[in-house]
């Protein structure tokens, strides 16, 4: 007893203070688990379909939230021009879908089809973002809006003239030219291309992936000094997995529907990859240069980092795997509008970020798989809950879309704001 | 010579100078095509009355150093509040014209008073912050247009609840109710004096203001906010005006807008307005920190006589001209939008 207190100055754990701390860093986060439970309460939406459709929901978007990394860790902030990625994704899928490649080679060839166009049109967006630094946001929304004129006049008004001549009645409006407003990719055979490949159950699934996080905490415990804390993680750890896979057992053996909920292992995979090579990339000459970039432009080009290329490579990259992102996206959808769905994916897939807690200058893997994971619950409940409140779904749907506008706007004002009043500070600082 | 034409481009800008050219050579094809030259030009001066208030609304937030309001927004639902009061108490033709900005003006400027106050917090990233503002209004407004209790069956969905997507004004004398006050023909052509009247007393109104001792301060203050801090003017506070008189304009500007459409329109309406009306005082000259009632007319001008042309001479060539007519608008629009973000240099 008498020893604690004589720690209490030094060693104690100050809680409100970190409280206050974590309360203040995570507010945006915080919220939308409140909101987001709120929500499913109210809503009294049935759990099977809604892990079927959160499950269907992750895969689907979470490729195309983690694109969103790179440039943020260069300083760019969040880059609006991953619709240019989605661009060039949709118009690779409807050539594929001409030529018809069905399946996951189908699927291949988009990628391999669409890299090349997104890389191009990444550098010229990174060339863009040079000209307007410090601008780089409002560019690149505005520059989606822009690409998006032309992406409609190839699609509306060339393709199936003479200039791009392609003769396929299930693609071209009936008057000969331009692409139909939707496009069902199940027609082609490419529906499902990447999640079809190899499906398993999510109690399966479950029970690997504790198994695979067991191994892992066992190894690194072996290796670690077995102090006390090293012992209460893997306790933790082991105990949790147990817990679940003692759920998944149940599950699987009892009558519950959840048992039928499946999951799209080769999809999740590719997820899992990019994750992987996100958290690798900063141990790279490339990633530390990005760091250097986004922290202080000018000190890093005093020390001889070519700023500008650094910044296109961002860019570049990012737009890749938002192209790579979209494919996967509409693969899942299996039908997409051919004007309008690469329009909401740069400003859903944002506001999917910062929901998880990234900023303007900040974004882990980790912020964009729970940002994901909280965004999609909310879309998916908000229609039923406001149905529940209002006697309205429509409310429910203008809700979820205020959410991501509004999300978007309070987190720019908010860092805007942090970035002003520390400068005045440091001007206070200097003059003191 | 050469030095001399590099100069010219450089002084009046590419994009400018492409849009100019896209115009001219559009007026050729109009001639070449045999177009009837005096309906296009009427409804060119239609469309210049009736974006001109929205586009002048550009003026004081670019002269205030907020830089071009993409949050306009803001007013323009302001503005269609006030327009759903005076339909909901049923006034007729003029009387509810102006009523319908009596009952906007409070609205318009309380809004801008917040707006401007935010504005002031996050010097620097104004543009981005101001467009999801706009964002934001526009779909809590659409929460808002289903809930609010406006009961005229005029505007009410017969069943269910909430006000409709688009709203005649016909029934309220209140369509083309500008455009015809006054009109007459010369020729073939037809003057909506009253629309271009408004829209001239507006631009008029806004010359005296920025000559009064406010406006001259709140434009030093755009300018260059240090020397305007270092002889006394209170930069933040005449930033605030700028915003609040923008806002008020675009209040306005919704409002000759619709009585000239003929029609309100709600929900997504307002959603993408406010980059016409960007656009448009950029093609005029302005850029995004100074700006001028000349670059508003020209603008206005430009853009607006560009579409009415590109219509018909895009009928010639392809299947369907609608279409053509709305992607050369998205392309002109964001394309004069970056073009002005290129040239200010970052920070």
């Amino acid at each position: 007893m008498k020893n604690q207190v004589t720690l209490t100055p030094t060693a104690r754990f100050n809680f409100k203070k970190a409280g206050q701390q974590f309360l203040a860093n995570n507010a945006v986060t915080i919220m939308f688990v409140v909101l987001s439970l709120t929500a499913f309460r109210i809503s009294g939406m049935n759990a099977t379909l809604y892990l079927t459709d959160i499950i269907s929901r992750i895969s689907r978007n979470t490729f195309l939230v983690l694109s969103l990394i790179i440039p943020v860790l260069a300083g760019m902030g969040l880059n609006f021009s991953i619709v240019l990625g989605a661009m060039a994704a949709q118009a690779v899928i409807i050539f594929v879908f001409h030529w018809g490649v069905a399946g996951f080679p189908g699927i291949l060839l988009c990628i391999v089809l669409a890299t090349p166009l997104a890389a191009g049109l990444g550098y010229l967006t990174g060339k863009l973002f040079n000209k307007t630094k410090g601008q780089e946001m409002i560019t690149g929304l505005i520059l989606g809006f822009f690409a998006a004129g032309w992406y409609h006049f190839i699609f509306l008004q060339l393709v199936g003239s003479k200039i791009i001549p392609m003769d396929n009645p299930i693609l071209i409006l009936s008057y000969g030219v331009g692409i139909r407003t939707t496009v069902d990719l199940s027609l082609a055979g490419l529906k499902y291309g990447l999640d079809g490949v190899f499906r398993l159950p999510l109690t399966v699934v479950v029970i690997i992936a504790c198994g695979l996080w067991l191994v892992y905490q066992i190894v690194h415990f072996l290796k670690s000094p077995r102090t006390r804390t090293d012992i209460t993680r893997v306790a933790v750890c082991g105990a949790l997995s147990l817990a679940l896979v003692v759920w998944a057992v149940v599950t699987m053996s009892g009558t519950s529907l959840i048992k039928n909920v499946q999951v799209p292992v080769a999809t999740w995979l590719a997820i899992i990859g990019l994750c992987l090579f996100i958290s690798l990339l900063s141990k790279t000459k490339l990633g530390q240069d990005l760091r250097s970039v986004g922290q202080d432009r000018h000190v890093a080009a005093v020390a001889g980092i070519p700023v500008d290329k650094v910044r296109i490579t961002a860019i570049v990259l990012s737009t890749v795997l938002a192209s790579w992102g979209h494919v996967i996206f509409l693969q899942n959808m299996g039908a997409f509008s051919t004007y309008g769905s690469y329009e909401q994916v740069g400003m859903y897939s944002i506001a999917a970020i910062l929901i998880g807690g990234a900023t303007v200058t900040k974004a882990t893997v980790g912020q964009a798989l729970l940002g994901v994971f909280l965004f999609h619950t909310l879309f998916i409940v908000s229609p039923a809950a406001g149905r529940q409140l209002f006697g309205d779904a429509q409310v429910g749907e203008y809700f979820r879309v205020f959410v991501a506008y509004g999300v978007i706007g309070a987190t720019l004002a908010l860092h805007a704001w942090k970035h002003l009043v520390q400068s005045r500070q440091r001007l206070e600082e200097l003059e003191s | 010579m050469y030095k001399k034409i590099t100069d010219f481009i450089q002084y009046f800008g590419v994009a400018r100078l492409i849009i100019l050219g896209f115009f001219l050579f559009l007026c050729v094809m109009a001639v070449a095509l045999n177009l009837d030259f005096a309906e296009l030009f009427s409804s060119s001066l239609v469309r210049i009355g009736m974006n001109g208030v929205l586009v002048l609304a550009m003026l004081p937030a670019i002269s205030s150093g907020i830089g071009p309001n993409f949050g306009v927004s803001l007013g323009i639902l302001a503005g269609l509040i006030g327009a759903l009061m005076a339909i909901e108490l049923r006034l007729d033709g003029y009387v509810a014209f102006f009523g319908a900005i009596g009952f906007a003006l409070p609205f318009a400027a309380l809004v801008g008073l917040g707006y401007g106050w935010l504005l002031n917090r996050v010097k620097g990233s104004e543009m981005m912050l101001a467009t999801f503002v706009g964002f934001s209004a526009v779909s809590v407004m659409k929460i808002a247009w289903l809930i609010l209790p406006f009961n005229n069956p005029e505007m009410a969905w017969p069943i269910g609840r909430g006000v409709r997507v688009t709203i005649a004004l016909d029934n309220r004398q209140l369509a083309q109710l500008l455009n015809k006050t006054l009109a007459f023909e010369i020729g073939n052509v037809v003057i909506p004096t009253g629309l271009l009247a408004f829209f001239l007393l507006c631009c008029a109104l806004m010359w005296v203001f920025m000559r009064t001792k406010t406006g001259v301060a709140m434009r030093a203050a755009g300018d260059n906010p240090r020397f305007a801090t270092a002889a006394g003017i209170n930069v933040d506070r005449h930033r605030i005006i700028g915003t609040v008189v923008s806002t008020i304009l675009g209040a306005i500007g919704i409002l000759v807008f619709a009585q000239s459409y003929g029609f309100l329109q709600l929900y997504e309406g307002p959603m993408f307005m406010p980059f016409v009306a960007v656009a448009a005082i950029l093609i005029g000259g302005a850029s995004i920190k100074k700006a001028s009632i000349a670059h508003v007319i020209i603008g206005t001008f430009l853009f607006q006589a560009t579409l009415v042309v590109a219509m018909p001479v895009a009928n010639a060539f392809t299947a369907d001209m609608a279409s053509m007519a709305e992607i050369s608008r998205i392309i002109i629009q964001n394309g004069i939008i970056l073009y002005a973000l290129t040239q200010t240099r970052g920070e």
